[in-house]
């Protein structure tokens, strides 16, 4: 089979790129591991027609070539480069018609890199409603390229798209205006020599960006400061001069090939939706006010709406474990099959409507251009906490998952903020929490209302576990800013979108993609633990399982049938694996509160937290008192009696100080992992779990000593 | 020297250069090019950052950042 041809999405932020992906590939796409809010590069299929695929690729969006930030260095380290497994055959520049000239910097130097370009012109609707009218036909010859009229919303033009990407793949053309200004000969010749014979603005690519690329050594690195130093070249000088040369071109080129109705009626400024909307939004008090209510509207689904379907979830799960205790013969492979492996799987699929109401809510902000008027109002007081506007979509995504919120500070230029932004982030309470919070709460919290009547306390204090972890995070960015150093000075210049009408298309698939990461990567931790954990309780060392049987029935010659079964496995579970590893721990969990049969939920949620819960049910469904009818893990653990006192095992100062701990404790071992491929250090995750490990430690004990 | 600092909501002025080497280079590329005009849109509350139409569209910077770019004096 041919190798199929490779084609790159570039383009402005905002510019229609993801829609353009989305129309071209359909469902046909692959994602990387955990897609968030800012993507890693996507690939999908396009079919150009029968037996003719085309492999796109989504690069994130970019302004120019020079990257500021570390999600836009991956542009570079694939166009640059000629040997990287993804190099495209050709571009695809998107440009948004509404802004041509700055849409048209960033092809221009696509071009001139020697990459074979498609310019799709999207948006033009938008336009023309502004007053302009763009003569397409006039702007492909000034710049000699294929120019296609798309409407990537709604699909339309991609017939137009597909003509242009033939003819250019075939004769593979690429226009190149050589350099935009001149250089020595001598200094390209250098390059060319040393690195190979490429187009001289991929050579001059190289000189000035190749510590942000890859592809190159240490030593290659020193070869190219060396050529830098003997033609005395200033990289910031030239790439500025170049933007200024490359503007005065493009300005000539759309005078020519733009009509501006405006002008030519003298017509005053449309006011248009966005002037509108944004004196609401960026009010000094109603923009704030308005953001506390998306807020109220966002946790209100999470917290209620999504029980309904995780309540099914839970049923569900249980119906089928019954069902199969019902037709299966008591075996250790019933007990691998229902207690371990479904109970795990169920403890995955509960996250669900969460996971998927969050990214819904959080991929609308970020459609409707909403997202960046957030960044713009809270930036002056985050910044006062050691973070950035932009820390605002990781610590509000981090409410789902702190894995991609983690990926999404890639997008925040400022090394020293984007540091603090993932060493805090998971102070947030993620969606794993939230299911510890629900059965601690219920356990300890009365199900009453307060002030007022108006609020539920058990939903009162959950509100307050979130706005604990909100306000530590903030307090831990502030101490980190007086330690970490800055190397540079952090900016926030961006560009405030005009309001668009979210794609739905979009917004499903941002949220399929992520349920689908969570249930298949975090799931995959979360089904192996309940399996060894399943393991660990049911085996001992030895033949310590007989002897906790032969020792029971010993020493309680009275009983039979359900209540000595429960001692057995009681007596059991004690003398397991899992069972000595919880004692051994024991003593340093003790001040705490907390007995070994908690130690063993916290070994196994050190991996993962929502482990937690799933543990809880092993532990007591293995030693518990149970009978069929009062089987939730809930009831389970309401009966636990201390045998120290003899009154409830989970009473307010147990139950607090299991919430705290939980809310700052650092379990969960795809966040460590991706701090560290983040930051590229293991310093930083060992922090991480430090820091928050000591956190949670010092808290815990503090609520249990102030409560018992 | 004034600067895009000194404006007030929708006061305008011609953009005649930088203070900041290194910022100038992202600004340019946004389209805040020499001779170009910019008009104040919004202040975030507190003051800061702020919001400028140029070249077409909306940008916001913080307010440090906005000193760093030069406009005419009236």
């Amino acid at each position: 089979m041919a190798k199929i041809p490779k084609i790159a999405l570039i383009g402005n932020p905002n510019a229609g790129k993801s829609s353009l992906f989305n129309s071209l590939t359909g469902l046909r796409q692959k994602t990387g591991n955990f897609p968030g809010v800012t993507m890693d590069k996507l690939t999908g299929i396009w079919e150009l027609g029968p037996k003719n695929e085309i492999e796109v690729l989504d690069l994130p969006g970019i302004y120019s070539i020079y990257p500021k930030s570390i999600d836009e260095e991956l542009v570079i380290n694939i166009l640059g480069n000629p040997a990287h497994p993804d190099y495209p055959d050709m571009a695809i520049v998107v440009a948004d018609a509404s802004n041509l000239k700055r849409n048209l910097l960033l092809f221009s130097q696509v071009r001139d890199l020697g990459i074979p370009t498609v310019l799709a012109l999207n948006m033009i609707d938008v336009a023309e409603n502004e007053g302009y009218v763009i003569n397409s036909i006039k702007l492909a010859r000034e710049l000699s390229v294929e120019v296609a009229e798309v409407n990537a919303k709604k699909g339309i033009g991609i017939n137009g798209l597909k003509l242009a990407v033939q003819k250019t793949l075939e004769n593979r053309f690429s226009s190149n205006d050589g350099l935009p200004l001149p250089v020595s000969e001598e200094l390209i010749t250098d390059i060319q020599v040393a690195f190979g014979d490429v187009d001289p603005y991929r050579c001059l690519l190289w000189l000035m960006e190749h510590d942000r690329m890859k592809m190159f050594s240490k030593a290659q690195c020193s070869d190219l400061d060396q050529i830098m130093v003997k033609h005395d070249f200033e990289p910031k000088k030239y790439k500025s001069a170049e933007t200024v040369k490359r503007y005065e071109f493009l300005t000539e080129v759309v005078d020519r090939c733009v009509i501006n109705l405006n002008r030519q009626w003298d017509a005053p400024p449309v006011k248009t939706w966005t002037d509108r909307l944004d004196k609401l939004f960026l009010h000094p008090v109603g923009g704030y006010l308005f953001f506390l209510a998306i807020l109220f509207v966002m946790f209100q689904a999470v917290f209620t709406w999504a029980t309904y379907p995780m309540d099914a979830i839970d049923a569900g799960v249980a119906l089928l474990n019954d069902w199969l205790k019902g037709i299966l013969p008591e075996s250790t492979f019933r007990g691998l099959l229902t207690d371990g492996l479904i109970a795990g799987i169920g403890g995955v699929l509960i996250f669900i409507p969460q996971i998927a109401f969050l990214f819904f809510f959080i991929s609308m902000l970020e459609e409707t251009g909403y997202m960046s008027r957030v960044m713009f109002i809270m930036d002056k007081l985050m910044r006062r906490f050691g973070l950035n506007g932009k820390s605002v979509v990781p610590l509000l995504s981090s409410v789902a998952c702190a894995v991609p919120a983690i990926m999404s500070t890639r997008s925040i230029g400022s090394r020293k903020d984007r540091l603090i932004t993932i060493l805090v982030t998971p102070l947030m309470s993620c969606s794993a929490r939230l299911p510890i919070y629900t059965v601690l709460i219920a356990l300890v919290v009365p199900e009453k209302n307060t002030l007022f009547g108006l609020f539920n306390l058990q939903g009162l204090v959950l509100f307050i576990l979130y706005l604990l972890g909100f306000f530590m995070a903030l307090f831990s960015a502030y101490l980190m800013k007086l330690i970490l150093k800055a190397k540079e000075k952090s900016y926030f210049i961006m560009e405030l979108p005009t309001y668009k009408g979210p794609r739905f298309k979009h917004v499903s698939y941002t949220i399929l993609n992520n349920v689908k990461a969570f249930v298949f990567e975090a799931g995959k931790v979360i089904v192996a633990i309940s399996i060894i954990l399943w393991v660990l309780a049911s085996y001992g060392p030895g033949n310590s399982m007989e002897d906790a049987t032969n020792r029971i029935k010993v020493q309680n010659p009275n009983l039979s049938g359900v209540e000595l079964s429960n001692k057995i496995a009681g007596e059991k579970l004690e003398n397991s694996y899992a069972g000595h590893f919880g004692k051994f721990i024991e003593p340093a969990i003790r001040p705490l509160g907390y007995d070994w049969k908690i130690g063993i939920a916290l070994i196994t949620s050190f991996a993962a937290r929502e482990v937690f819960v799933g543990t809880m049910s092993t532990i007591y469904s293995l030693g518990g008192e149970i009978d069929n009818e009062n089987a939730t893990i809930k009831n389970r653990m309401r009966a636990e009696i201390n045998p120290q006192t003899g009154k409830p095992m989970y009473d307010m100062a147990l139950g607090f100080s299991l919430l705290i701990f939980y809310a700052f404790a650092m379990q969960c071992m795809s966040t460590l992992a991706t701090t560290y491929r983040e930051t590229k250090s293991w310093k930083y995750p060992l922090i991480q779990f430090g820091y928050m490990t000591a956190l949670a430690y010092l808290s815990a004990f503090l609520v249990y000593q102030a409560l018992s | 020297m004034r600067t895009v600092a000194d404006l007030g909501i929708g006061d305008h002025g011609f953009i005649t250069g930088f203070t900041d080497e290194k910022l100038s280079l992202k600004l340019l590329e946004m389209g805040c090019l020499p001779g170009t005009e910019v008009v104040l849109t919004h202040h975030a509350p507190f003051g800061d950052p702020i919001a400028i139409k140029v070249s077409g569209y909306t940008l916001s910077m913080r307010k440090e950042e906005a000193a760093t770019i030069l406009i005419n004096s009236i």
